[in-house]
């Protein structure tokens, strides 16, 4: 129980320091780059949790395709590499103000509602498990989403055409 | 472990990609923030999942990372519309459709 409170304090630290790079950072590079770290932390949050297949999932599809993606979006549109002074619009301190006025409402709501409730993880959550419920009681959302998927791989492609 | 202490760290990752969808200028970065919204849903996704020992959790787990991918495949489509059309992807620009 110990250890894993101190790995949960680890990787915890490292998010958030990761998550304020991503959005102060001066370079769209790095904050590409810095996204993979609050990425990694999340799968590394889904062990923690004994969800191994969506910590998979994750390392997969988010760091193994998203980011890539953001890196050749960063490409084409051609932004500065290196320092860029102009990434900030002129509202950021209202936007921080939301910020720590939402995360104030939301810890406070959180600690008045679940308090000191522990997760007890007594065994692992097979994927079988999973499997049984995405083609069992969730299989219409799964078969929507297939579908979404592919409207959305077309949409892209009809937006992006040079025609 | 405690619930909370996943809860607060998803709340922690949501507010600061409100702040990064409101504070930044460039497209890109609008969406990188976008996706820490996603996670933080995400990490209370499966972090309840545990909590009541059901896969459900999991489930929608998925599901939301299968649209963030959609999600993120248009967006830079978009995005490089935007950029093809107004050799920028400085958003603040982009007001036409401002009453």
């Amino acid at each position: 129980m110990v250890a894993e409170n101190i790995a949960f304090g680890v990787i915890a630290l490292a998010m958030a320091f990761g998550a304020i790079r991503v959005v102060t950072t001066k370079n769209v590079v790095h904050a590409a780059l810095w996204l993979v770290l609050v990425l990694s932390g999340v799968a590394a949050n889904y062990i923690l949790l004994a969800a191994e297949f969506v910590a998979v999932v994750q390392v997969i599809v988010y760091i193994g395709a998203i980011v890539v993606l953001f890196l050749f979006g960063i490409m084409l549109t051609r932004a500065p590499i290196g320092q860029d002074s102009e990434l900030d619009n002129n509202q950021r301190w209202a936007a921080l103000v939301l910020g720590l006025l939402l995360f104030g409402v939301l810890g406070s709501v959180l600690a008045k509602a679940f308090g000191r409730q522990h997760v007890h993880i007594t065994s692992v959550q097979r994927t079988a498990d999973v499997a049984d419920s995405v083609f069992t009681t969730y299989v219409v959302p799964f078969e929507v989403i297939s579908v979404l998927l592919l409207a959305a791989l077309v949409g892209a492609v009809v937006i992006a055409r040079r025609d | 472990m405690l619930l909370n202490q996943f809860l607060f760290l998803g709340a922690f990752l949501f507010c600061t990609g409100v702040y990064g969808a409101l504070a930044r200028k460039n497209a890109v970065l609008v969406l990188m923030s976008i996706e820490l919204i996603l996670n933080a849903v995400n990490i209370n996704l499966v972090a309840f999942g545990a909590f009541r020992n059901n896969p459900v959790g999991q489930v929608f787990a998925l599901f939301v990372i299968a649209i963030a991918a959609a999600e993120v495949g248009v967006g830079l489509a978009i995005v490089l519309i935007i950029y093809r059309n107004r050799r920028s992807i400085d958003i603040t620009g982009v007001d036409l459709m401002k009453g």
